[in-house]
């Protein structure tokens, strides 16, 4: 029995291809249905994400089902040069072990290729398209995923500056619920990094901009309040977090406005975000008690770094992805030994 | 068996210290499984070790300098197993383990008298001050361990830098209040222990009721500070640890000044 994998992903394709091969959950059962009707093949799952489409298959006749999964590709999609690539056992194995690790991924070490993995497996046996080595093989790259996360430092950190600004507030104030962000100026990223905030519990959202109706536009969206610019200072009290975008030219929240609210305070700790350049805070802020100040340069910094130790973290993976391609290599041989 | 349990629990300790440097070495620390449970270990052998002791003497086992630096080690493992959990302060038994560790290593190998001195009287609230005191220095301990790891997480925002620490400290937020809530237990507890004191009349040198005296009042200070916001969360970590390292210098003084001659 072999293991063939055959697919395209964002290495290759670019995201007008990707759609034109990606099958919608609603669309698995029948793709499913068809290509188990190529001659020569025993099971299949179907993995389609948006960076990836890929179709794993158990066969005694690779060459076979694979002249057949094109056959269907370019039945399916239209395209007749598809960047389209095949593996047999063992790199098929491989190739699945390094997916689930999240080590084929666009960010290094991402984590949810690995549930949808998983419902694309679930999808699958539901549909009665799996058999033994298949199931084993998932099951199999499952634990592996989960090892190589445990083990290895590949999903330290955050890649990105929205989601490093998360993992700071949550280093700062634990759990975000019933927290309150500040917004100051109404930009693109400032209102990214305020929504990731929200989506993990963050309360009240204040909108200051020197555009008031930008400013009402934008708390109406993420469900918050509009303040005037001016009086973003007397919204202050309970403010947890403060992202600033503006692009005034100097310092807007210096020393000398900020003590005078710190002291009003009672010790709760800010965490100030300033995505703007030229920077809205003064540096000096981070000098002040229960103040922690990171600029766009210090978040992306993090988010280097963190993007650094995933890619020294590679070979220790795939050192271990390559030990238990050869513990399932082993298993399909005594396998195929047993039943012959 | 005199002193098998005390260096199992020292093992048991020094396992969860020396798991704790390998895995930040490594830089995949994740509080868990091997400190709780050579925690719990140090913690079952020392209990076991007590109360071996305590039969021997027939009294609470701290007759001795011996004995107070043992008692107080497992003090600070049971406040520690009452209080970490509670807080999702896994991290704090990480740096609990060297602290307790260190304080067994210097009892068993250092200048320290093992003879058990009798009481003369066996006046439970004499035996209740002893035992609250040092029960309230545990969770003193646990305060300046949660102060210092207060500092380090302070220190890894305030630079800016991500490292193994700051991804497996806990938030700040709940350290400070961790912090704050050993030394309210402390507080409590020694001005319990001390109440005790009082009530059973028991006679104590002056060096011994002064020195005691003001580590009761750098707590009480702290407590005081913290309430009327004069204190903020990073000093009253550094006041924390500062308080507790008094304590830790004079409390051999005044065991051996109560020690009867």
């Amino acid at each position: 029995m072999n293991i063939v994998c055959a697919g395209i992903s964002h290495r290759g394709a670019t995201v007008d291809v990707r759609e034109k091969f990606a099958v919608a959950p609603h669309e698995l059962e029948q793709a499913l249905s068809r290509i188990r009707g190529i001659d020569g093949l025993a099971g299949a799952v179907i993995v389609s994400t948006c960076n990836r489409v890929e179709y794993y298959t158990a066969s005694v006749c690779p060459i076979r089902v694979l002249d057949g999964l094109r056959e269907y590709l370019q039945e399916r999609t239209g395209a007749n040069e598809a960047p389209l690539y095949t593996h047999d056992s063992p790199a098929s194995i491989r190739h699945l072990f390094r997916v689930a690790s999240g080590l084929d991924s666009m960010v290094i070490g991402e984590t949810e290729i690995l549930g949808q993995i998983k419902q694309a497996y679930a999808a699958a046996t539901a549909c009665g398209a799996t058999t033994r080595h298949l199931n084993k093989l998932f099951q199999h790259a499952f634990r592996v995923a989960k090892q190589v996360r445990s083990e290895t430092r590949i999903t330290r950190g955050s890649t990105s500056v929205g989601s490093v600004a998360v993992d700071l507030a949550g280093k700062i104030f634990g759990a975000l619920t019933g927290r309150t962000i500040m917004i100051l100026g109404a930009g693109k990223t400032s209102e990214r990094t305020a929504r990731s905030l929200v989506s993990r519990g963050a309360g009240t959202v204040i909108v200051a901009n020197r555009t008031f109706g930008r400013a009402a536009r934008l708390a109406e969206e993420i469900g918050g309040m509009a303040v005037h610019f001016d009086n973003w200072r007397n919204a202050f009290d309970n403010v947890d977090i403060l992202i600033c975008s503006t692009a005034a030219p100097h310092p807007i929240v210096t020393r000398e406005k900020l003590e005078p609210l710190l002291r009003r305070r009672n010790d709760r700790p800010l965490f100030i975000i300033d995505l703007a350049v030229p920077r809205d805070a003064e540096a000096s802020l981070n000098d002040l008690e229960n103040v922690y100040l990171f600029d766009i340069d210090s978040l992306e910094q993090i988010a280097r770094e963190s993007l650094e130790v995933r890619r020294a973290e590679v070979v220790r993976c795939e050192k271990m992805i390559d030990q238990h391609v050869g513990e399932f290599v082993g298993w399909m041989r005594n396998h195929i030994a047993f039943h012959a | 068996m005199d002193r098998f349990l005390l260096t199992g629990a020292t093992f048991c300790l020094l396992l969860s210290f020396g798991y704790t440097l390998f895995a930040l070495g490594a830089g995949r620390f994740r509080p868990g499984l091997v400190n709780l449970v050579s925690i719990l270990g140090g913690f079952v052998l020392l209990s076991l070790d007590l109360w071996n002791r305590g039969q021997a003497q027939g009294s609470c086992p701290i007759n001795s300098l011996f004995d107070v630096l043992v008692f107080m080690s497992w003090s600070i493992l049971l406040i520690y197993l009452l209080v970490g959990p509670a807080y999702h302060l896994s991290l704090l038994g990480a740096f609990t383990s060297p602290l307790v560790f260190l304080v067994l290593l210097f009892a068993q190998l250092g200048p320290v008298g093992t003879t058990a001195q009798g009481r003369f009287d066996r006046d439970p609230w004499v035996e209740a001050h002893a035992a609250l005191t040092l029960i309230a220095y545990g969770a003193f301990a646990l305060a300046a361990v949660a102060g210092l790891m207060y500092l380090v997480q302070d220190h890894q925002l305030k630079i800016r830098k991500a490292g193994a620490l700051l991804y497996n400290l806990p938030p700040i937020t709940d350290l400070g209040v961790a912090n704050a809530r050993l030394i309210r237990l402390g507080f409590a507890l020694l001005t319990t222990g001390f109440a005790a004191g009082f009530i059973s009349g028991i006679h104590v040198n002056n060096l011994k009721f002064w020195a005691s005296a003001l580590i009761w009042m750098g707590y009480g200070a702290i407590l005081l500070m913290r309430r009327i916001h004069r204190l903020p969360p990073r000093r009253t970590a550094a006041a924390s640890m500062f308080v507790f390292g008094m304590a830790l210098f004079a409390l051999p003084a005044i065991q051996y000044l109560s020690s009867p001659k």
